[in-house]
């Protein structure tokens, strides 16, 4: 349970001798970080009084980048944002690109999307608990998790050649057709994968150690997630029914049926096992769109090498596993893009570490951050 | 390093003292690549692969290589992603705070050289070596966790060729030619070089 502190110097200890608040710097190179992220946590004790998230360590200036490239060039750059589901990513920016251009995308192309984005939620997932379960002591879990994530990530090599760095959602639909027999192994290992999730969550949130660890911890409360503009799990572990595949349907989605886990109380716990079971439900709907794909083809026809659309401007979203990922592109006619933006779901949550953190202690700083899960990539692009 | 340096020296000047040095030269070089405790500095995408390489499928420990995040505790440092002009003091500091012998494993195009970052970004360092001495490079966006172990083989190899008794040239001069402080793209970058404290000369071969 939280502390109540206050920021004030210099701080009375019990006995009323003056203390002062210890400024501690974590990072920008911490095994808990999860990534680049540097942490001026003020101690009271061991108490955090305040905790400042510093970024830009891994600013490579991907937005200034895309203005100078084509708009077919400008994937391989959106692979590098969010670099545990870059999927999510190639597919933002593409939806964002047709918008403008008014593309329209094969069905199968779309199927594919929903299938590859949502076996990306669950491999971008087993990071997230992963990275928590290492976070609280239990590196056991991120062995579980990475057995999950490797099947999937051999599923994306087969079909675009690469690891992390897919590139394979291109504008007009996706770069190549999945290839012979993919679809059985892919039902295969979504068939395997819940009862391998729901493993791991009774190995992780049912044990006692984590519960103890995690339930209670950097409580977000549902009117400050919505103020805060939290999304994705950290949102809906807090009890925000929102989730852009329900609430503002895209592509295939509303052909197939799922539900949105939503968590109670906002805790680290929730935010960790809301992923878990999040990770479930895509294995259904890969599931179903495995069955309802049917053959065709798989880009848009016609569609010039050298993209020019409209000089005007195109907003799009999507559900990434973080929360809403936005791409806004302007466009001036030519054929680069004049504007990109990227309203990043990682970096809205990472400034509730602040507000989260206040009041618990530094080993619980560690497991807040780990539970917002932020990707360094994403948060400063 | 010192206790080396001066029984390296001892031996040499004994007769059949060679022998000996070169028989405990490859001892201590088989046991150095044997184990090479390495200090992840992940910074972006490649990090995932360095962690997909400790993990069961890869298995980074049968090599002898385990990650641990201190630099005290390490003989290599693997610098797997970006290294932007604001990361670049954080490892070069983390760098200086291996203890020696110390190498350098660049894993991934942007450590090697910047990578699809090289032309038109403000923010990037190109490549690690614009500012640390780097042993073993790995291409690749991201290498595959084999071609890390292969890395990692090849550092082997690299320490099995070196002698105990160049010892002290582990120790770098960072001011050489080659080491073009320009790549790191700014001029702040030579003062960043500029303020690293010098470590003292190991002279204590002279001692005995
Ligand atoms: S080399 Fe490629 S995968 Fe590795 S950090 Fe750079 S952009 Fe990311």
């Amino acid at each position: 349970m939280p502390v109540e502190v206050e920021s004030k110097r210099p701080v009375i200890d019990e006995l009323g001798r003056e203390v002062d608040e210890l400024v501690v710097n974590i990072g920008p190179s911490h095994p808990s970080t999860h990534g680049v992220c540097r942490i001026i946590a003020h101690l009271d004790g061991e108490i955090v009084v305040k905790a400042e998230p510093v970024i830009g360590y891994l600013h490579r200036g991907i937005e200034k980048m895309a203005e100078n490239r084509t708009y077919l060039q400008v994937v391989p750059l959106t692979d590098r944002l969010d670099y545990v589901g870059s999927m999510y990513a190639n597919w933002a920016y593409c939806r964002a690109v047709e918008r403008l251009a008014d593309i329209r995308v094969p069905e199968r192309a779309e199927y594919i999307r929903v299938i590859v984005c949502e076996l990306q939620r669950i491999a971008s997932h087993m990071m997230g608990v992963g990275a928590s379960g290492a976070d609280t002591g239990a590196a056991t879990v991120f062995i579980y998790a990475f057995e999950v994530r490797e099947r999937i990530v051999e599923l994306f090599e087969e079909l675009c050649g690469a690891r992390l760095t897919y590139n394979y959602v291109r504008p007009g639909g996706v770069s190549a057709d999945l290839p012979d027999g993919w679809i059985e192994r892919c039902r295969e290992v979504v068939r395997w994968a819940p009862d391998r999730l729901l493993e791991l969550d009774r190995l992780f949130f049912g044990n006692y150690i984590a519960a103890e660890r995690m339930k209670g911890i950097g409580v977000l409360s549902q009117s400050d997630a919505i103020a805060w503009g939290a999304s994705g799990p950290t949102a809906r572990a807090s009890g925000v029914t929102f989730d852009i595949r329900k609430n503002d349907p895209y592509s295939v989605y509303p052909r197939i049926d799922f539900r949105v886990p939503v968590g109670e109380n906002g805790d680290c716990f929730d935010r960790g096992r809301v992923k878990v079971l999040e990770a479930i439900e895509s294995c259904r709907i890969v599931d179903q769109a495995l069955e309802q794909i049917q053959p065709g083809p798989v880009a848009a026809e016609g569609l010039p090498r050298l993209l020019r659309p409209r000089a005007g401007d195109a907003y799009d979203h999507i559900e990434s596993a973080r929360g809403s990922l936005g791409v806004y592109l302007v466009s001036d006619g030519s054929p680069r893009p004049f504007r990109m933006h990227v309203r990043s779901p990682a970096f809205c949550n990472l400034q509730l570490l602040g507000l989260l953190a206040r009041g618990h202690t530094v080993s619980d700083l560690v497991v807040i951050l780990g539970s917002l899960d932020p990707v360094f990539g994403e948060v400063d692009r | 390093m010192a206790l080396v340096d001066s029984l390296t020296s001892a031996l040499e000047r004994i007769p059949g003292g060679g022998i000996i040095l070169t028989s405990m030269d490859a001892l201590a070089d088989w046991s150095r690549g044997q184990s090479l405790w390495a200090m992840p500095m992940g910074t972006a995408c490649c990090a995932m692969e360095l962690i997909a390489a400790s993990f069961s499928k890869f298995d980074f420990d049968r090599l002898g290589t385990f990650p641990r995040p201190d630099p005290r505790h390490t003989d290599v440092m693997i610098i797997a992603g970006t290294i932007t002009k604001k990361m670049q003091p954080a490892v070069r500091r983390l760098y200086d705070q291996m203890a020696e012998p110390k190498y350098v494993i660049a894993m991934g195009n942007c450590a090697v050289s910047g990578g699809i970052f090289y032309y038109d970004t403000y923010s990037v360092v190109r490549g690690a070596d614009a500012f640390m001495p780097v042993d073993v490079y790995i291409s690749g966006c991201p290498p595959r966790p084999e071609a890390l172990q292969d890395g990692v083989l090849q550092l082997r190899e690299l320490i099995r060729t070196r002698s105990l008794t160049d010892a002290p040239t582990y120790e770098r001069d960072l001011t050489q030619p080659g080491l073009d402080a320009a790549r790191a793209g700014s001029t702040d970058a030579e003062t960043l070089i500029g303020d690293v404290p010098e470590r003292p000369a190991s002279g204590a071969g002279e001692s005995l």
